[in-house]
């Protein structure tokens, strides 16, 4: 059985350039990559392939040392052209330079019969080889899933709240066989519920509300309704010694096919969005694509950022780089490099604002879309404004206290406060309205990191 | 604007790091950032956009909701002294020119000094000038009465700023409210300097007949003591010379004596208004002091034995400089309550405390000034108890 939580914190960020709702096929981007990067809880990543080898979809590129039975594979078919590392030869990306038609390596397929008779252990095997596994996040701390756990419930976030999120009945249209066989395969491995996650005031497509053997729940709200962690949080919160796992709803199609198709199938739709993309709308690519194809051409102007994932929490990675593992949306926003004289009080109901104070006039009208650039808007200072960030975190977590505890390293203190309740994405927003400019995210990264080490 | 950017690129690179001027870097910082908001960028991963609010803006919003009792209280710095010297005469023009006269020097001492300290500061600690003192200067003139010395101003704020705040490591780590620290500061080491006739600026006029400089604070405290009723006390102070000053219409109006800019009720609610209307200043401490002040006004007219105690609960919000006290000192965000329960408790402890020592305490007639020094320095408490059953929610979930 499903619930309705009605959330009422949080602050919605509208932008300009949302997605138009159209799929466009065209060429191929040329270069795909895997990033390491993308994965919290790795150790050391193992390169299994040289330059020059070539791969199929599903072929491993690397695994982990800690934990060598994940493999980490080709998104698509090709040959590996670059293994590029950074300081003290950090991986940092593995290339490959797509064949014209994707080809698969060769896994075991199933009926929807015989999938219900599988057991744990054959799943993951299959997972851990395919290279789907990493697609399943455990909390607490948003790291790569350990194989040898079994979480007491996984989530599936079925919509995104993010400024300029992509459309999920657009995203996986279509994909409903595959989204209910994946239902069913992670089904066996937690003795818990498989919660789809849904939204309660946009039409839900078909691919969800149809799902059998799951609870589907529903939620209202502002960002960060869609935020897994938040909903984790409403549904059955994590507690200390809890393991519960969380996946996109592509990884879980990924599953489906991988089941009943026997391939490790990376094909998926990004949205490329923002004020400065000239016809913003989706493009139908694999995992890891390079976004020059996608951008060329497309853009209003120079002088930009390119982010892959949403403005809240994605990564520049410029006009010429590729799409992280997570992310189903690239975002180009102008860059914020410029004075602006008197910038601080001057008023303006152009930039975007969760508060009201002098000038800020943008809480006069909601509903328009706005141009956000990447400038600070101001400059670090310590912590004074309090009761901001409760406004927009819809959790029982204090979100200051938690901050405050991290930048004191005391770990009790964090754990008290329930650092195991969240990851970046879930006090994005305390960044975005932070008066005093701190790098939330980055700070509970680094209580996250040291929770684990302790 | 293009001119003055190049002019300033042109001299930044002395005060970067290996600049013949690196030492006041923060200096110029802060004049620079004044000028033009930073062109700095977010980070590679994180947030890529942020809210166009800073803390400069935030402080500014305090500021534009402290304007209009800065101007009420020279209006009526000058309206209070031409009273006391018999001139009811007096143009409007005449009575701002001596608020004006009076008021901006106090307000000019307190923004230098405080300023000058925050520079250098900022320059030996290498970090960057803080905004608080901005907030902070404005609020030293309104709470201090108008015929202060100026060197007093001077050494309170310096004192207020040194020991108030920077010995606690800048803006946003001091533990007391900083300009009631300056006032405190004055209180206790010119207590004859801060009481008697001060409140109204007398220059060097003869003052008209019956002319007593004293509060209505104290008319109350004196009537209680000598066991007469309060209200008419205060309605028939100032006979002769400034009929109806303590009345509640007029108390609630401001205009009377006392501190610049803590007179009039009805200015320090505007204030408010602005304040909670652009989310600066927390609506639930406002609320929650008058609501503790008139909760223990009426407990003290079920309870009370003294005509003090039975002065109606609703004159405690307007007498005194309890409104002021309310909308800017308690809301202060560094020093009050930071868990949202806590500002409750935190608020209404202010306004139950500020009644207790205006009844109870004849030494100190006005109690919101300590009430709020006092819960400052419990607020942490208050939060610790909030922030614990915090803790004790998330354990119990895990037992159950």
């Amino acid at each position: 059985m499903g619930k309705f939580i009605r959330l009422k914190k949080g602050f919605t960020i509208n932008l300009k350039g949302k997605a138009a709702p159209k799929v466009v096929e065209t060429d191929q981007p040329e270069t795909f990559v895997i990033k390491p990067t993308d994965f919290f809880g790795l150790y050391m990543p193992k390169v299994v392939v040289n330059v020059g080898d070539t791969v199929k979809a599903g072929s491993p590129l690397f695994h982990d040392k800690k934990y060598e039975n994940i493999l980490f594979t080709a998104p698509v078919s090709g040959e590996v052209v670059e293994v590029k590392r950074g300081e003290k030869r950090k991986l940092l990306e593995i290339k490959i330079l797509a064949d014209k038609k994707v080809e698969f390596e060769v896994f075991k397929k199933y009926s929807v019969s015989e999938i219900n008779n599988l057991g744990a252990a054959e799943i993951k095997d299959q997972l851990l080889q395919s290279g789907i596994w990493p697609s399943l996040v455990q909390r607490p701390f948003g790291v790569v899933a350990d194989p040898a756990t079994s979480p007491k419930a996984i989530h599936i976030s079925a919509f995104d709240t993010h400024p300029l999120a992509p459309d999920y009945s657009i995203l996986f249209k279509g994909q409903d066989q595959f989204f209910q066989v994946g239902v069913d395969v992670l089904k066996k491995l937690t003795s818990g519920i498989v919660h789809v996650n849904t939204h309660a005031s946009s039409e839900i497509s078909t691919v969800f509300s149809q799902v059998k053997s799951a609870d589907v729940n529903k939620f209202s709200g502002p960002h960060p309704a869609g935020c897994v962690g938040v909903q984790i949080h409403h549904i059955d919160p994590i507690n200390k010694g809890d393991v519960v796992w969380t996946i996109n709803p592509l990884g879980v199609i990924q599953i489906g096919k991988l089941f009943l198709n026997g391939v490790y199938d990376t094909s998926r739709v990004v949205a490329v969005v923002g004020s400065e993309v000239k016809n913003p709308q989706y493009y139908k690519t694999y995992t890891g694509a390079s976004v020059k194809k996608f951008i060329e051409g497309n853009l209003n102007q120079d002088h930009v950022r390119v982010i892959s994932g949403n403005p809240l929490t994605g990564t520049s990675i410029g006009k010429d780089g590729h799409i992280g593992f997570f992310d189903h949306q690239v975002s180009v926003l102008p860059e914020g490099d410029y004075y602006e004289f008197l910038g601080w009080i001057t008023p303006s109901a152009k930039k975007i604002s969760f508060h009201r104070a002098l000038g800020l006039l943008s809480f006069l009208s909601p509903a328009s879309e706005r141009v956000a650039d990447t400038n600070t808007h101001g400059e670090p200072r310590a912590f004074v404004q309090t009761g901001v960030f409760e406004q927009v975190t819809p959790m029982d977590v204090l979100p200051t206290h938690l901050l405050k505890s991290i930048l004191a390293e005391d770990i009790d203190e964090m754990e008290a406060l329930g650092i195991y309740e969240v990851i970046e994405e879930d006090l994005a927003l305390c960044e975005f309205v932070d008066v005093s400019k701190h790098k939330v995210q980055e700070i509970l990264r680094e209580g996250l990191d040291l929770v684990q080490q302790s | 604007m293009k001119f003055l950017r190049n002019q300033l690129d042109k001299v930044k690179h002395q005060f970067e790091k290996g600049g013949k001027l690196e030492k006041y870097f923060y200096a110029y910082e802060a004049m620079d950032t004044f000028l033009f908001a930073p062109n700095t960028t977010n980070e590679v991963k994180g947030s890529q956009i942020r809210d166009a609010i800073d803390l400069k803006r935030l402080m500014m919003t305090v500021i534009i909701a402290m304007v209009p009792c800065l101007l009420f209280g020279i209006y009526n710095v000058g309206h209070q002294h031409f009273l006391a010297i018999g001139d009811a005469g007096a143009t409007l023009g005449q009575k701002i020119g001596v608020g004006l006269w009076q008021v901006l020097p106090i307000v000019v001492v307190s923004y230098a000094v405080g300023l000058g300290i925050e520079f250098v500061f900022a320059i030996i600690r290498k970090h960057p000038v803080n905004e608080g003192f901005l907030v902070t200067g404005m609020l030293i003139p309104l709470v201090m009465p108008p015929d202060i010395p100026l060197w007093q101003v001077g050494v309170a704020t310096a004192f207020a700023v040194i020991i108030g705040k920077e010995a606690f490591g800048g803006t946003g780590m001091n533990v007391v409210n900083v300009a009631l620290t300056a006032r405190a500061f004055l209180y206790f080491a010119y207590p004859t300097d801060i009481s008697g006739d001060v409140w109204t600026y007398l220059g060097d006029a003869q003052v008209v007949a019956g002319f007593s400089g004293a509060t209505p604070l104290s008319v109350a405290g004196d009537a209680s003591t000598n066991g007469n009723n309060v209200i008419a006390a205060l309605n028939s102070f100032g006979t002769g010379w400034n009929e109806g000053v303590f009345t509640l219409q007029n108390m609630f109006l401001g205009f009377r004596p006392g501190s610049i800019g803590e007179t009039s009720t009805l200015m320090c609610l505007i204030g408010g208004l602005i304040l909670i209307a652009t989310g600066t200043g927390s609506w639930k401490i406002i609320v929650s002091v008058f609501g503790g002040a008139y909760a223990m006004g009426l407990l003290l007219n079920l309870v009370g034995s003294t005509p003090y105690t039975q002065l109606p609960a609703y004159y405690h919000l307007v007498i005194g400089g309890l409104a002021f006290g309310a909308v800017f000192m308690a809301t202060d965000p560094v020093t009050a309550a930071q868990t949202e329960t806590g500002k409750w408790v935190y608020g209404l402890l202010i306004g139950m405390f500020t009644v207790l020592i205006r009844n109870f305490n004849p030494a100190y007639p006005e109690g919101i000034m300590l009430a709020i020094l006092f819960m400052n320095v419990f607020a942490p408490l208050i939060d610790y108890v909030v922030v614990s059953a915090n803790k004790k929610r998330r354990l119990q979930r895990a037992t159950v």
